[in-house]
């Protein structure tokens, strides 16, 4: 059963729905997990050969998982080197796969479900990881899949594990659980109050750390974060989680107290701000992709307090996604330039933005 | 409530991350303005790279040391310590035992600990010695069929096959 990118690129991930808790400011949740197999080089020194074998055991192994149903039949195993770039790209701007998949060479490839709510990355930087993701805060349950999961591909293979170190991994700031645990915040009224580099240096300050969109090395896009563990060493998974989650409702109080200060401190400035942003997307003709992230943050804050009423947060997000470069081709059935992908962008932003249009509500 | 800054009314209550910890502020408005100004702290708190927590690991070695730990080479995946202190990768699982010594603190630097206490594989819990034997075959076999060796490709891979087997009974 075949997964159909078109098809996919036409809605959104599970995880983008805004359906689970606290959704004006959690986006989501993520656990992802770096596993390789015993009997194997990592891949600094694996041949061409030994990722050829890797891929065909895993993917033997997960077909057989899919047979006794133990994991989805509608499970798709995609084979990165026969995809597109564009394809790739879409994989990524979906958080489907990380960048280095997409851009490196030679045999790899991804099981996704087609709920999205996991992937199976093969020849990443470890032969194997598993990525589990949930709407919203809701990190307990995002672990328990990923554990279930992980379970599950164990008892086929034999993973690299040493009683003292843990799960072994190519690098070792993943050794030991090899777990990060992850929650992609929403935070522009921090940044707009500018005290988003106080709260990073204190998150810093208790091992977590700090990321864009995209994972590392990405820029903070929309002013959307990732917190996750830095340490993976020395503590349980379940006290991994515990230090992501307990830092969250801080958070939250943090981003909300500021959000206050914006309603009561500059009412104006702020509804003008939104109000604005909110004008551009609906009526622009061209524009990029940078200044669509920046004016949709002001109005996801707009929504969220209420100073827009006629959008919900789950299109915003799908909005989100959707007029990045390789989804807007996707959607366009075409490759585009950038130039073309401006107006193109324009127009799918005025469709589904349309004062009072049906197409705001869906998702 | 006075606030904590001034004399004046506290109306902002504000909860703050002191080292993690949530602590709450009762600030005037023109305390609160200054509060929630940006501050000039120094940003060299960035979480350091691979290459340099390497380098910090190596500090108090001579270059004559280093220099020699730079050659030591993983008899199972041929990675040296330089090509790992280079690139932050290792080449093979049993690296962690072969350069146990100079991991050791580095993994202190990255996690503060060097023990392991999470979850554990129930399924696949073998010994690291068949691990590293099936990887030295795997080694062997593709050394064989390099030099056209086939015979003894074929023989080392029954063997490989018959331990795979031994193991999933």
């Amino acid at each position: 059963m075949g997964l159909d990118l078109n098809e996919l690129a036409q809605n959104c991930g599970e995880w983008l729905r805004g359906t689970g808790p606290e959704p004006d400011i959690v986006v989501s949740s993520r656990v992802r997990l770096a596993r390789n197999l015993a009997e194997f080089p990592f891949m600094a020194k694996a041949t061409e050969v030994d990722r050829t074998e890797i891929e065909r055991i895993l993917r033997e192994r997960i077909d057989l998982l899919k047979e006794e149903e133990r994991l989805p039949r509608n499970l798709t195993f995609l084979d990165l080197g026969e995809l597109n770039e564009l394809d790739r790209r879409f994989l990524v701007e979906r958080q489907l796969i990380s960048r280095e998949l997409a851009e490196s060479e030679g045999a790899r490839a991804v099981a996704v479900d087609p709920q999205e709510q996991f992937s199976v990355m093969v020849n990443e930087e470890d032969h194997l990881r598993i990525q589990v993701m949930r709407s919203g805060l809701d990190l307990q349950a995002t672990w328990d899949a990923a554990n279930r999961l992980d379970d599950l591909i164990e008892e086929q293979v034999t993973y690299a594990y040493s009683d003292k170190l843990g799960y072994l991994t190519a690098c070792p700031t993943n050794v030991g659980t090899g777990a990060r645990v992850s929650v992609m915040v929403h935070l522009p009224a921090l940044v707009i109050t500018r005290q988003i580099d106080k709260v990073f240096r204190s998150l810093q300050k208790i091992s977590l750390a700090v990321r864009g969109l995209y994972g590392e090395g990405s820029q903070a896009m929309g002013d959307f974060y990732q917190i996750s563990n830095q340490v993976t060493l020395g503590l349980s998974e379940e006290e991994l989680t515990k230090k992501v989650a307990d830092v969250v409702p801080v958070l939250l109080d943090y981003e909300r107290q500021a959000r206050d200060f914006l309603v009561r401190e500059s009412q104006e400035t702020l509804h003008d701000r939104v109000s604005r942003a909110f004008g551009i997307l609906r009526t622009a003709q061209t524009i990029t992709s940078e200044e669509t992230l920046h004016l949709l943050s002001s109005v996801r804050l707009g929504i969220n307090l209420g100073l827009i009423k006629d959008v919900a947060t789950p299109t915003i997000n799908k909005l989100f996604i959707h007029t990045q470069p390789a989804h807007l081709q996707k959607l366009a059935g075409m490759e585009l330039d950038s130039s073309d992908r401006a107006i193109e962008r324009a127009s799918y932003l005025r469709k589904h933005l349309a004062s009072g249009g049906d197409g705001v509500a869906e998702n | 409530m006075k606030c904590q800054r001034c004399e004046k009314p506290a109306t902002f209550h504000i909860t703050d991350l002191v080292d993690g910890e949530p602590k709450e502020l009762h600030l005037c408005e023109q305390c609160a303005h200054t509060f929630l100004s940006p501050e000039e702290e120094d940003a060299s708190e960035v979480i350091p790279a691979m290459a340099g927590l390497i380098a910090q690991a190596a500090v108090g070695e001579t270059a004559e040391d280093l220099a020699r730990l730079d050659e030591r080479v993983c008899p199972f995946c041929g990675i040296s310590f330089l090509e790992f202190r280079k690139q932050g990768r290792l080449g093979c699982p049993h690296d962690y035992a072969h350069f146990s010594r100079e991991l050791e603190p580095l993994l202190v630097n990255i996690h503060g600990e060097t023990h392991h206490v999470g979850k554990s594989p129930r399924h696949s819990v073998r010994d690291a010695e068949q691990q590293t034997q099936l990887i030295r075959l795997r080694r062997e076999m593709k050394q064989a069929v390099a030099g056209e060796n086939y015979e003894r490709a074929s023989e080392i891979r029954d063997e490989i096959k018959s331990i795979e087997s031994a193991r999933n009974a």
